[in-house]
Protein backbone atom coordinates (compact mmCIF):
# COMPACT_ATOMS: atom_id res chain seq x y z
CA UNK A 1 0.00 0.00 0.00
CA UNK A 2 2.81 2.36 0.92
CA UNK A 3 4.50 1.65 -2.38
CA UNK A 4 1.31 2.22 -4.34
CA UNK A 5 0.88 5.65 -2.79
CA UNK A 6 4.54 6.45 -3.31
CA UNK A 7 4.36 5.68 -7.02
CA UNK A 8 0.93 7.27 -7.33
CA UNK A 9 2.10 10.62 -5.97
CA UNK A 10 5.28 10.48 -7.98
CA UNK A 11 3.26 10.02 -11.17
CA UNK A 12 0.77 12.67 -10.18
CA UNK A 13 3.53 15.16 -9.46
CA UNK A 14 5.19 14.22 -12.73
CA UNK A 15 2.13 15.43 -14.65
CA UNK A 16 2.56 18.89 -13.25
CA UNK A 17 6.30 19.13 -13.81
CA UNK A 18 5.69 18.55 -17.49
CA UNK A 19 3.06 20.57 -19.35
CA UNK A 20 0.78 17.53 -19.77
CA UNK A 21 -1.19 18.03 -16.57
CA UNK A 22 -1.85 21.70 -17.22
CA UNK A 23 -2.55 21.14 -20.91
CA UNK A 24 -5.10 18.41 -20.28
CA UNK A 25 -6.86 20.43 -17.60
CA UNK A 26 -6.89 23.62 -19.67
CA UNK A 27 -8.18 21.89 -22.79
CA UNK A 28 -10.93 20.20 -20.85
CA UNK A 29 -11.87 23.40 -19.03
CA UNK A 30 -12.03 25.32 -22.31
CA UNK A 31 -14.16 22.83 -24.20
CA UNK A 32 -16.40 22.08 -21.25
CA UNK A 33 -16.85 25.79 -20.61
CA UNK A 34 -17.86 26.28 -24.22
CA UNK A 35 -20.40 23.46 -23.90
CA UNK A 36 -21.65 24.95 -20.66
CA UNK A 37 -22.09 28.37 -22.25
CA UNK A 38 -24.14 27.08 -25.17
CA UNK A 39 -26.24 24.76 -23.02
CA UNK A 40 -27.19 27.45 -20.48
CA UNK A 41 -27.76 30.09 -23.17
CA UNK A 42 -30.10 27.79 -25.05
CA UNK A 43 -31.98 27.02 -21.89
CA UNK A 44 -32.35 30.66 -20.93
CA UNK A 45 -33.58 31.54 -24.42
CA UNK A 46 -36.01 28.65 -24.34
CA UNK A 47 -37.26 29.91 -21.01
CA UNK A 48 -37.79 33.46 -22.33
CA UNK A 49 -39.57 32.18 -25.41
CA UNK A 50 -41.86 30.01 -23.33
CA UNK A 51 -42.72 32.95 -21.11
CA UNK A 52 -43.45 35.22 -24.06
CA UNK A 53 -45.77 32.63 -25.57
CA UNK A 54 -47.49 32.50 -22.21
CA UNK A 55 -46.84 28.80 -21.87
CA UNK A 56 -45.69 27.35 -18.61
CA UNK A 57 -43.34 24.58 -19.72
CA UNK A 58 -41.71 22.50 -17.06
CA UNK A 59 -38.03 23.37 -17.20
CA UNK A 60 -35.32 21.35 -15.51
CA UNK A 61 -31.69 22.36 -15.17
CA UNK A 62 -30.82 18.74 -14.54
CA UNK A 63 -32.49 17.52 -17.71
CA UNK A 64 -31.56 20.32 -20.04
CA UNK A 65 -28.10 21.42 -18.95
CA UNK A 66 -26.38 19.04 -16.58
CA UNK A 67 -27.28 15.76 -18.21
CA UNK A 68 -26.10 16.54 -21.76
CA UNK A 69 -23.11 18.45 -20.38
CA UNK A 70 -21.77 15.63 -18.28
CA UNK A 71 -22.34 13.19 -21.15
CA UNK A 72 -20.30 15.64 -23.23
CA UNK A 73 -17.61 15.65 -20.52
CA UNK A 74 -17.25 11.89 -20.99
CA UNK A 75 -16.70 12.43 -24.70
CA UNK A 76 -14.03 15.07 -24.14
CA UNK A 77 -12.33 12.75 -21.70
CA UNK A 78 -12.16 10.13 -24.43
CA UNK A 79 -9.78 12.39 -26.33
CA UNK A 80 -7.76 13.46 -23.30
CA UNK A 81 -7.22 10.07 -21.72
CA UNK A 82 -4.62 8.89 -24.24
CA UNK A 83 -2.63 12.02 -23.38
CA UNK A 84 -2.75 11.08 -19.73
CA UNK A 85 -1.75 7.44 -20.04
CA UNK A 86 0.62 7.38 -22.99
CA UNK A 87 3.74 8.17 -21.02
CA UNK A 88 3.00 6.03 -17.96
CA UNK A 89 5.09 2.98 -18.80
CA UNK A 90 6.28 3.68 -22.35
CA UNK A 91 8.42 6.57 -21.12
CA UNK A 92 10.03 4.43 -18.42
CA UNK A 93 10.77 1.75 -20.95
CA UNK A 94 12.38 4.23 -23.30
CA UNK A 95 14.59 5.91 -20.73
CA UNK A 96 15.40 2.71 -18.87
CA UNK A 97 13.97 3.82 -15.54
CA UNK A 98 11.73 0.76 -15.68
CA UNK A 99 14.86 -1.10 -14.63
CA UNK A 100 14.85 0.84 -11.38
CA UNK A 101 11.23 -0.06 -10.65
CA UNK A 102 11.59 -3.71 -11.58
CA UNK A 103 14.74 -4.17 -9.50
CA UNK A 104 13.29 -2.48 -6.43
CA UNK A 105 11.55 -4.54 -3.76
CA UNK A 106 8.15 -3.62 -5.14
CA UNK A 107 5.61 -5.99 -6.65
CA UNK A 108 4.52 -5.49 -10.25
CA UNK A 109 0.93 -5.00 -9.19
CA UNK A 110 1.99 -2.18 -6.86
CA UNK A 111 3.74 -0.42 -9.74
CA UNK A 112 0.68 -0.80 -11.96
CA UNK A 113 -1.84 0.28 -9.35
CA UNK A 114 0.37 3.20 -8.39
CA UNK A 115 0.61 4.43 -11.95
CA UNK A 116 -3.07 3.90 -12.62
CA UNK A 117 -4.05 5.72 -9.43
CA UNK A 118 -1.77 8.61 -10.36
CA UNK A 119 -3.56 8.85 -13.69
CA UNK A 120 -6.97 8.64 -12.01
CA UNK A 121 -5.92 11.43 -9.66
CA UNK A 122 -5.10 13.68 -12.60
CA UNK A 123 -8.38 12.69 -14.25
CA UNK A 124 -10.17 13.77 -11.07
CA UNK A 125 -8.49 17.14 -11.34
CA UNK A 126 -9.64 17.35 -14.95
CA UNK A 127 -13.20 16.59 -13.90
CA UNK A 128 -12.71 19.15 -11.17
CA UNK A 129 -12.52 21.81 -13.87
CA UNK A 130 -16.15 21.10 -14.73
CA UNK A 131 -17.21 21.60 -11.13
CA UNK A 132 -16.51 25.33 -11.55
CA UNK A 133 -19.27 25.52 -14.15
CA UNK A 134 -21.66 23.16 -12.46
CA UNK A 135 -21.24 25.06 -9.18
CA UNK A 136 -22.59 28.18 -10.91
CA UNK A 137 -25.80 26.34 -11.64
CA UNK A 138 -26.11 25.54 -7.97
CA UNK A 139 -25.41 29.13 -7.00
CA UNK A 140 -28.12 30.62 -9.21
CA UNK A 141 -30.48 27.72 -9.55
CA UNK A 142 -31.81 24.75 -7.67
CA UNK A 143 -30.77 21.64 -9.54
CA UNK A 144 -31.11 18.24 -7.93
CA UNK A 145 -27.79 17.24 -6.39
CA UNK A 146 -28.10 13.45 -6.35
CA UNK A 147 -28.25 12.81 -10.12
CA UNK A 148 -25.25 15.11 -10.51
CA UNK A 149 -23.25 13.04 -8.06
CA UNK A 150 -24.29 9.83 -9.82
CA UNK A 151 -23.22 11.28 -13.15
CA UNK A 152 -19.83 12.21 -11.72
CA UNK A 153 -19.45 8.72 -10.33
CA UNK A 154 -20.21 7.42 -13.82
CA UNK A 155 -17.62 9.74 -15.35
CA UNK A 156 -15.07 8.58 -12.81
CA UNK A 157 -15.78 4.91 -13.51
CA UNK A 158 -15.74 5.41 -17.26
CA UNK A 159 -12.50 7.37 -16.98
CA UNK A 160 -10.94 4.75 -14.70
CA UNK A 161 -11.82 2.12 -17.24
CA UNK A 162 -10.29 3.98 -20.19
CA UNK A 163 -7.25 4.89 -18.10
CA UNK A 164 -6.74 1.22 -17.27
CA UNK A 165 -6.88 0.37 -20.98
CA UNK A 166 -4.42 3.18 -21.67
CA UNK A 167 -2.07 1.90 -18.97
CA UNK A 168 -2.15 -1.51 -20.58
CA UNK A 169 -1.38 -0.13 -24.04
CA UNK A 170 1.46 1.91 -22.57
CA UNK A 171 3.18 -1.25 -21.31
CA UNK A 172 3.25 -2.75 -24.78
CA UNK A 173 5.47 -0.16 -26.43
CA UNK A 174 8.37 2.14 -25.68
CA UNK A 175 7.04 4.84 -27.96
CA UNK A 176 4.70 7.35 -26.33
CA UNK A 177 3.12 8.42 -29.60
CA UNK A 178 2.26 4.85 -30.49
CA UNK A 179 0.87 4.27 -26.99
CA UNK A 180 -1.26 7.41 -27.23
CA UNK A 181 -2.49 6.64 -30.74
CA UNK A 182 -3.41 3.04 -30.04
CA UNK A 183 -5.14 4.00 -26.80
CA UNK A 184 -7.16 6.59 -28.64
CA UNK A 185 -8.34 4.13 -31.27
CA UNK A 186 -9.18 1.46 -28.70
CA UNK A 187 -11.21 4.01 -26.74
CA UNK A 188 -12.87 5.22 -29.91
CA UNK A 189 -13.76 1.68 -30.90
CA UNK A 190 -15.29 0.93 -27.52
CA UNK A 191 -17.22 4.15 -27.83
CA UNK A 192 -18.43 3.48 -31.37
CA UNK A 193 -19.57 -0.06 -30.62
CA UNK A 194 -22.99 1.25 -29.67
CA UNK A 195 -23.41 2.83 -33.12
CA UNK A 196 -23.11 -0.42 -34.99
CA UNK A 197 -25.99 -1.96 -33.16
CA UNK A 198 -28.35 0.95 -32.79
CA UNK A 199 -31.13 -0.59 -34.88
CA UNK A 200 -30.56 -4.28 -34.30
CA UNK A 201 -31.62 -6.46 -31.46
CA UNK A 202 -30.04 -9.84 -32.09
CA UNK A 203 -28.19 -11.51 -29.25
CA UNK A 204 -24.88 -10.71 -30.90
CA UNK A 205 -25.59 -7.04 -31.28
CA UNK A 206 -26.75 -6.91 -27.68
CA UNK A 207 -23.43 -8.32 -26.56
CA UNK A 208 -21.60 -5.75 -28.67
CA UNK A 209 -23.82 -3.06 -27.32
CA UNK A 210 -23.13 -4.17 -23.78
CA UNK A 211 -19.40 -3.80 -24.40
CA UNK A 212 -19.75 -0.21 -25.49
CA UNK A 213 -18.36 2.20 -22.94
CA UNK A 214 -20.98 4.85 -23.69
CA UNK A 215 -24.06 2.66 -23.30
CA UNK A 216 -23.30 2.27 -19.63
CA UNK A 217 -22.63 5.96 -19.24
CA UNK A 218 -26.17 6.83 -20.36
CA UNK A 219 -27.76 5.52 -17.20
CA UNK A 220 -25.31 7.38 -15.02
CA UNK A 221 -25.90 10.68 -16.79
CA UNK A 222 -29.63 10.19 -16.30
CA UNK A 223 -28.89 9.91 -12.62
CA UNK A 224 -29.72 6.20 -12.53
CA UNK A 225 -27.33 4.12 -10.49
CA UNK A 226 -27.58 0.59 -11.87
CA UNK A 227 -25.37 -2.13 -10.39
CA UNK A 228 -25.10 -3.63 -13.89
CA UNK A 229 -23.21 -0.57 -15.11
CA UNK A 230 -21.04 -0.30 -12.02
CA UNK A 231 -20.09 -3.95 -12.37
CA UNK A 232 -19.35 -3.47 -16.06
CA UNK A 233 -16.91 -0.66 -15.39
CA UNK A 234 -15.31 -2.32 -12.40
CA UNK A 235 -14.80 -5.56 -14.29
CA UNK A 236 -13.35 -3.67 -17.27
CA UNK A 237 -10.92 -1.92 -14.93
CA UNK A 238 -10.00 -5.19 -13.27
CA UNK A 239 -9.56 -6.95 -16.60
CA UNK A 240 -7.41 -4.18 -18.09
CA UNK A 241 -5.19 -3.97 -15.03
CA UNK A 242 -4.87 -7.75 -15.09
CA UNK A 243 -3.72 -7.56 -18.71
CA UNK A 244 -1.29 -4.83 -17.67
CA UNK A 245 0.24 -7.01 -15.00
CA UNK A 246 0.63 -9.86 -17.51
CA UNK A 247 2.22 -7.46 -19.94
CA UNK A 248 4.61 -6.18 -17.26
CA UNK A 249 5.58 -9.71 -16.43
CA UNK A 250 6.26 -10.45 -20.06
CA UNK A 251 8.71 -7.54 -20.10
CA UNK A 252 10.98 -9.71 -18.03
CA UNK A 253 10.59 -12.79 -20.16
CA UNK A 254 10.83 -11.12 -23.52
CA UNK A 255 13.26 -8.32 -22.73
CA UNK B 1 27.64 -13.68 -1.03
CA UNK B 2 26.84 -14.13 -4.69
CA UNK B 3 26.60 -17.57 -6.10
CA UNK B 4 26.07 -18.27 -9.76
CA UNK B 5 25.86 -21.78 -11.06
CA UNK B 6 25.48 -22.90 -14.63
CA UNK B 7 23.75 -19.66 -15.51
CA UNK B 8 22.42 -19.57 -19.05
CA UNK B 9 20.32 -16.89 -20.64
CA UNK B 10 18.92 -17.40 -24.08
CA UNK B 11 17.09 -14.79 -26.07
CA UNK B 12 14.95 -15.70 -29.04
CA UNK B 13 17.85 -16.48 -31.34
CA UNK B 14 21.01 -15.82 -29.41
CA UNK B 15 22.62 -17.23 -26.33
CA UNK B 16 23.66 -14.22 -24.31
CA UNK B 17 25.14 -16.06 -21.36
CA UNK B 18 26.27 -19.63 -21.65
CA UNK B 19 26.70 -21.78 -18.59
CA UNK B 20 28.58 -19.37 -16.34
CA UNK B 21 29.48 -20.25 -12.77
CA UNK B 22 31.26 -18.09 -10.26
CA UNK B 23 31.22 -17.05 -6.66
CA UNK B 24 31.84 -13.72 -5.06
CA UNK B 25 32.83 -13.49 -1.44
CA UNK B 26 31.51 -10.93 0.96
CA UNK B 27 33.24 -7.57 0.95
CA UNK B 28 35.20 -7.96 -2.25
CA UNK B 29 35.19 -5.87 -5.38
CA UNK B 30 34.92 -7.97 -8.48
CA UNK B 31 35.46 -6.68 -11.98
CA UNK B 32 33.41 -8.08 -14.78
CA UNK B 33 35.45 -7.68 -17.90
CA UNK B 34 34.56 -8.33 -21.49
CA UNK B 35 33.90 -6.64 -24.81
CA UNK B 36 30.53 -5.22 -25.68
CA UNK B 37 27.92 -7.90 -26.11
CA UNK B 38 29.84 -10.42 -24.03
CA UNK B 39 26.92 -10.93 -21.67
CA UNK B 40 27.98 -8.70 -18.80
CA UNK B 41 24.77 -6.72 -18.65
CA UNK B 42 22.64 -9.82 -19.06
CA UNK B 43 24.39 -11.54 -16.15
CA UNK B 44 23.89 -8.45 -14.02
CA UNK B 45 20.25 -8.24 -14.97
CA UNK B 46 19.75 -11.82 -13.88
CA UNK B 47 21.43 -11.08 -10.56
CA UNK B 48 19.17 -8.10 -9.99
CA UNK B 49 16.02 -10.13 -10.78
CA UNK B 50 15.32 -8.00 -13.83
CA UNK B 51 15.57 -11.01 -16.11
CA UNK B 52 14.94 -14.62 -15.20
CA UNK B 53 17.67 -17.09 -16.14
CA UNK B 54 16.89 -19.66 -18.86
CA UNK B 55 18.81 -22.30 -16.95
CA UNK B 56 21.00 -22.50 -13.91
CA UNK B 57 20.69 -20.70 -10.63
CA UNK B 58 21.87 -17.46 -9.16
CA UNK B 59 21.58 -16.47 -5.55
CA UNK B 60 22.43 -13.39 -3.57
CA UNK B 61 23.02 -13.62 0.18
CA UNK B 62 21.53 -17.11 0.11
CA UNK B 63 18.31 -16.08 -1.65
CA UNK B 64 17.55 -17.45 -5.07
CA UNK B 65 16.68 -14.84 -7.70
CA UNK B 66 13.71 -16.84 -8.94
CA UNK B 67 12.28 -18.12 -5.69
CA UNK B 68 12.86 -15.13 -3.47
CA UNK B 69 13.20 -12.07 -5.69
CA UNK B 70 11.90 -9.68 -3.02
CA UNK B 71 14.61 -10.63 -0.55
CA UNK B 72 17.26 -10.37 -3.25
CA UNK B 73 16.03 -6.98 -4.42
CA UNK B 74 16.15 -5.63 -0.86
CA UNK B 75 19.82 -6.50 -0.64
CA UNK B 76 20.92 -5.18 -4.00
CA UNK B 77 21.81 -1.73 -5.21
CA UNK B 78 21.91 -1.57 -8.96
CA UNK B 79 23.26 1.02 -11.32
CA UNK B 80 22.31 0.08 -14.89
CA UNK B 81 24.36 1.20 -17.86
CA UNK B 82 22.25 4.30 -18.30
CA UNK B 83 21.43 5.60 -14.82
CA UNK B 84 17.67 5.24 -14.26
CA UNK B 85 16.95 8.92 -13.62
CA UNK B 86 13.78 10.95 -13.92
CA UNK B 87 14.91 14.19 -15.56
CA UNK B 88 11.93 16.11 -14.23
CA UNK B 89 12.82 15.45 -10.59
CA UNK B 90 15.21 17.29 -8.33
CA UNK B 91 18.19 15.34 -7.07
CA UNK B 92 17.14 15.14 -3.43
CA UNK B 93 13.52 14.49 -4.39
CA UNK B 94 14.64 11.63 -6.62
CA UNK B 95 16.88 10.13 -3.97
CA UNK B 96 14.04 10.33 -1.49
CA UNK B 97 11.70 8.57 -3.91
CA UNK B 98 14.17 5.76 -4.63
CA UNK B 99 15.01 5.40 -0.96
CA UNK B 100 11.38 4.93 -0.02
CA UNK B 101 10.89 2.58 -2.93
CA UNK B 102 13.75 0.51 -1.54
CA UNK B 103 12.00 0.36 1.80
CA UNK B 104 13.60 3.08 3.90
CA UNK B 105 11.09 4.39 6.42
CA UNK B 106 10.03 8.02 6.11
CA UNK B 107 11.63 8.74 9.49
CA UNK B 108 15.11 7.81 8.27
CA UNK B 109 14.89 8.95 4.69
CA UNK B 110 16.08 12.53 5.11
CA UNK B 111 19.16 11.39 6.99
CA UNK B 112 20.00 8.78 4.37
CA UNK B 113 19.59 11.27 1.53
CA UNK B 114 21.99 13.64 3.29
CA UNK B 115 24.43 10.85 3.82
CA UNK B 116 24.60 9.57 0.24
CA UNK B 117 24.52 13.07 -1.19
CA UNK B 118 27.57 13.83 0.90
CA UNK B 119 29.25 10.62 -0.02
CA UNK B 120 28.72 11.08 -3.74
CA UNK B 121 29.62 14.79 -3.57
CA UNK B 122 26.19 15.93 -4.68
CA UNK B 123 25.94 18.71 -2.12
CA UNK B 124 25.83 21.64 -4.51
CA UNK B 125 23.35 20.12 -6.98
CA UNK B 126 20.82 18.78 -4.49
CA UNK B 127 18.09 21.13 -5.55
CA UNK B 128 18.76 21.04 -9.26
CA UNK B 129 16.65 19.20 -11.78
CA UNK B 130 18.31 15.98 -12.83
CA UNK B 131 17.66 16.83 -16.47
CA UNK B 132 19.94 19.86 -16.14
CA UNK B 133 22.89 17.95 -14.69
CA UNK B 134 26.08 17.10 -16.54
CA UNK B 135 26.89 13.51 -17.39
CA UNK B 136 29.30 13.18 -14.51
CA UNK B 137 26.77 14.37 -11.97
CA UNK B 138 24.11 12.11 -13.41
CA UNK B 139 26.40 9.15 -13.01
CA UNK B 140 26.96 10.14 -9.41
CA UNK B 141 23.25 10.50 -8.78
CA UNK B 142 22.89 7.01 -10.27
CA UNK B 143 25.49 5.73 -7.86
CA UNK B 144 23.86 7.53 -4.93
CA UNK B 145 20.59 5.89 -5.91
CA UNK B 146 22.25 2.47 -5.82
CA UNK B 147 23.71 2.87 -2.34
CA UNK B 148 20.86 4.76 -0.70
CA UNK B 149 19.46 1.77 1.16
CA UNK B 150 22.89 0.60 2.20
CA UNK B 151 22.64 -2.68 0.28
CA UNK B 152 24.87 -5.63 0.98
CA UNK B 153 25.56 -6.08 -2.71
CA UNK B 154 26.26 -3.38 -5.27
CA UNK B 155 25.94 -4.17 -8.94
CA UNK B 156 27.31 -1.47 -11.19
CA UNK B 157 27.12 -1.67 -14.96
CA UNK B 158 29.95 0.41 -16.40
CA UNK B 159 29.94 2.98 -13.62
CA UNK B 160 32.62 5.13 -15.21
CA UNK B 161 31.51 5.12 -18.83
CA UNK B 162 31.45 8.56 -20.36
CA UNK B 163 33.20 10.27 -17.49
CA UNK B 164 36.32 12.39 -17.75
CA UNK B 165 39.53 11.12 -16.13
CA UNK B 166 39.12 13.23 -13.01
CA UNK B 167 35.59 11.99 -12.46
CA UNK B 168 36.73 8.43 -13.08
CA UNK B 169 39.28 8.78 -10.30
CA UNK B 170 36.62 10.19 -7.99
CA UNK B 171 34.23 7.34 -8.67
CA UNK B 172 37.05 4.88 -8.20
CA UNK B 173 37.89 6.35 -4.81
CA UNK B 174 34.26 6.22 -3.87
CA UNK B 175 34.01 2.57 -4.83
CA UNK B 176 37.09 1.73 -2.83
CA UNK B 177 35.65 3.45 0.21
CA UNK B 178 32.50 1.37 -0.21
CA UNK B 179 34.32 -1.94 -0.39
CA UNK B 180 34.50 -3.93 2.78
CA UNK B 181 31.01 -3.22 3.98
CA UNK B 182 29.57 -3.87 0.53
CA UNK B 183 30.18 -6.59 -1.98
CA UNK B 184 30.64 -4.94 -5.34
CA UNK B 185 30.43 -6.28 -8.86
CA UNK B 186 31.25 -3.80 -11.54
CA UNK B 187 31.35 -4.38 -15.24
CA UNK B 188 33.67 -2.56 -17.54
CA UNK B 189 35.67 -2.85 -20.66
CA UNK B 190 38.32 -0.53 -19.36
CA UNK B 191 41.34 -2.40 -18.10
CA UNK B 192 42.87 0.16 -15.84
CA UNK B 193 39.55 0.29 -14.07
CA UNK B 194 39.82 -3.33 -13.04
CA UNK B 195 43.46 -2.96 -12.12
CA UNK B 196 42.80 0.00 -9.92
CA UNK B 197 39.64 -0.94 -8.12
CA UNK B 198 39.03 -4.66 -8.23
CA UNK B 199 40.43 -7.49 -6.23
CA UNK B 200 39.21 -10.21 -8.50
CA UNK B 201 38.33 -10.24 -12.13
CA UNK B 202 35.88 -12.32 -14.09
CA UNK B 203 36.45 -12.25 -17.81
CA UNK B 204 33.71 -13.33 -20.17
CA UNK B 205 33.45 -13.36 -23.91
CA UNK B 206 30.53 -14.29 -26.12
CA UNK B 207 28.64 -15.46 -23.09
CA UNK B 208 31.32 -17.83 -21.93
CA UNK B 209 33.54 -17.57 -18.91
CA UNK B 210 37.16 -17.04 -19.99
CA UNK B 211 38.97 -16.55 -16.72
CA UNK B 212 38.51 -15.90 -13.05
CA UNK B 213 41.55 -14.81 -11.15
CA UNK B 214 42.72 -12.29 -8.65
CA UNK B 215 43.84 -9.06 -10.18
CA UNK B 216 47.15 -9.37 -8.37
CA UNK B 217 47.88 -12.58 -10.21
CA UNK B 218 46.89 -11.19 -13.53
CA UNK B 219 48.67 -7.89 -13.24
CA UNK B 220 51.71 -9.64 -11.90
CA UNK B 221 52.08 -11.21 -15.27
CA UNK B 222 51.35 -7.95 -16.95
CA UNK B 223 54.06 -6.11 -15.06
CA UNK B 224 57.13 -7.71 -16.56
CA UNK B 225 57.21 -11.08 -14.87
CA UNK B 226 57.05 -13.69 -17.56
CA UNK B 227 55.78 -17.19 -17.74
CA UNK B 228 57.47 -19.56 -20.16
CA UNK B 229 56.44 -22.96 -21.37
CA UNK B 230 59.42 -25.24 -21.77
CA UNK B 231 59.21 -28.49 -23.63
CA UNK B 232 62.05 -30.82 -22.95
CA UNK B 233 62.93 -33.97 -24.86
CA UNK B 234 65.59 -36.47 -24.03
CA UNK B 235 67.61 -38.40 -26.65
CA UNK B 236 67.27 -41.61 -24.63
CA UNK B 237 63.52 -41.19 -24.44
CA UNK B 238 62.68 -40.62 -20.81
CA UNK B 239 64.08 -37.71 -18.85
CA UNK B 240 63.36 -37.83 -15.17
CA UNK B 241 60.69 -35.21 -14.43
CA UNK B 242 61.88 -34.35 -10.96
CA UNK B 243 65.45 -33.95 -12.14
CA UNK B 244 64.43 -31.56 -14.88
CA UNK B 245 62.30 -29.64 -12.44
CA UNK B 246 65.15 -29.25 -10.02
CA UNK B 247 67.51 -28.05 -12.71
CA UNK B 248 65.01 -25.49 -13.93
CA UNK B 249 64.29 -24.26 -10.43
CA UNK B 250 67.87 -23.30 -9.76
CA UNK B 251 68.13 -21.12 -12.85
CA UNK B 252 68.58 -17.56 -11.62
CA UNK B 253 65.46 -15.44 -11.81
CA UNK B 254 63.02 -18.34 -11.72
CA UNK B 255 60.32 -18.14 -9.11
CA UNK B 256 58.25 -21.19 -9.78
CA UNK B 257 58.29 -24.29 -11.94
CA UNK B 258 55.19 -26.35 -12.58
CA UNK B 259 55.05 -29.56 -14.53
CA UNK B 260 52.15 -29.25 -16.93
CA UNK B 261 52.14 -32.28 -19.16
CA UNK B 262 54.13 -35.19 -20.40
CA UNK B 263 53.61 -37.15 -23.57
CA UNK B 264 55.79 -39.39 -25.69
CA UNK B 265 58.76 -38.68 -23.54
CA UNK B 266 58.33 -34.94 -23.81
CA UNK B 267 57.89 -32.95 -20.65
CA UNK B 268 56.19 -29.64 -20.60
CA UNK B 269 56.89 -27.22 -17.77
CA UNK B 270 55.62 -23.82 -17.02
CA UNK B 271 58.29 -21.60 -15.57
CA UNK B 272 57.56 -18.23 -14.01
CA UNK B 273 60.16 -15.56 -13.59
CA UNK B 274 60.60 -12.98 -10.89
CA UNK B 275 59.59 -9.43 -11.66
CA UNK B 276 61.48 -7.99 -14.56
CA UNK B 277 63.85 -10.90 -15.11
CA UNK B 278 64.50 -12.41 -18.50
CA UNK B 279 65.02 -16.09 -18.08
CA UNK B 280 64.49 -17.56 -21.51
CA UNK B 281 68.12 -17.57 -22.62
CA UNK B 282 69.29 -18.99 -19.33
CA UNK B 283 66.61 -21.65 -19.39
CA UNK B 284 67.59 -22.75 -22.89
CA UNK B 285 71.24 -22.96 -21.89
CA UNK B 286 70.43 -25.03 -18.82
CA UNK B 287 68.36 -27.50 -20.75
CA UNK B 288 70.88 -27.96 -23.51
CA UNK B 289 73.82 -28.18 -21.10
CA UNK B 290 72.05 -30.96 -19.25
CA UNK B 291 72.03 -33.05 -22.38
CA UNK B 292 68.34 -32.79 -23.17
CA UNK B 293 67.00 -31.24 -26.26
CA UNK B 294 64.83 -28.20 -26.08
CA UNK B 295 61.92 -28.67 -28.44
CA UNK B 296 59.96 -25.63 -27.52
CA UNK B 297 60.36 -22.45 -25.53
CA UNK B 298 57.54 -19.98 -25.65
CA UNK B 299 56.08 -17.34 -23.41
CA UNK B 300 52.66 -18.09 -21.97
CA UNK B 301 50.31 -16.36 -19.61
CA UNK B 302 47.79 -13.75 -20.49
CA UNK B 303 48.09 -10.20 -19.40
CA UNK B 304 44.83 -8.40 -18.90
CA UNK B 305 45.69 -6.48 -22.00
CA UNK B 306 46.38 -9.62 -23.96
CA UNK B 307 43.19 -11.22 -22.88
CA UNK B 308 41.31 -8.15 -23.70
CA UNK B 309 42.94 -7.71 -27.08
CA UNK B 310 42.16 -11.27 -27.85
CA UNK B 311 38.57 -10.86 -26.82
CA UNK B 312 38.05 -7.73 -28.84
CA UNK B 313 39.88 -9.30 -31.75
CA UNK B 314 37.41 -12.16 -31.71
CA UNK B 315 34.68 -9.64 -31.81
CA UNK B 316 36.14 -7.68 -34.70
CA UNK B 317 37.23 -10.69 -36.73
CA UNK B 318 34.02 -12.47 -36.07
CA UNK B 319 33.11 -12.67 -39.73
CA UNK B 320 36.46 -14.10 -40.72
CA UNK B 321 35.58 -17.35 -39.08
CA UNK B 322 37.96 -18.45 -36.39
CA UNK B 323 39.70 -15.63 -34.68
CA UNK B 324 43.27 -16.22 -33.65
CA UNK B 325 43.20 -18.25 -30.51
CA UNK B 326 46.96 -18.05 -30.05
CA UNK B 327 47.83 -15.38 -27.60
CA UNK B 328 51.57 -15.48 -28.09
CA UNK B 329 51.40 -13.24 -31.10
CA UNK B 330 49.93 -10.46 -29.07
CA UNK B 331 52.77 -10.52 -26.64
CA UNK B 332 56.10 -9.13 -27.67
Amino acid sequence: MKNILLICFKEFKGYFVSPIGYAVMALFGLIFGFGFYTATRDMVQLGFRAQMMGQQQPMSVNEQVIRPLLGFAGTIALFLIPMITMRLVAEEKRTGTIELLLTSPVRDIEIILGKWCGAVLLYLCVLGMSVINIAMLFMWGKPDLKPVLVAYLGLLLQGGCLLAIGTFVSTTTRNQIVAGGVTFFVCLLLWLLSWFTAFESTAFSQVINYLSIVTHMENFSKGVLDSKDVIFYLSMIFFSLFLTSRSMESLRWRA
Amino acid sequence: MINVEGLTKRYARTVAVDNISFEVEKGTIVGFLGPNGAGKTTTMRVLTCFLPPTAGTASVAGFDVLENPMEVKKRIGYLPETPPLYPEMEVSEYLKFVGQLKGISSADIAKRVDEVAGRCALGDVRNKLIGKLSKGYRQRVGLAQAIIHNPEVLILDEPTSGLDPKQIIEIRELLKSLAGEHTIILSTHILSEVEHTCERVIIINQGKLVAIDSVANLTNRLRGAEAVAVEVESPDGHPDPSEVQQRLEVVSGVSRVVMKDSRNGRLIFEVESLQGRHIRAELARTVVNSGWSLSELRPVGLSLEDIFLQLTATEKDGDEGNAPQEVEGARK
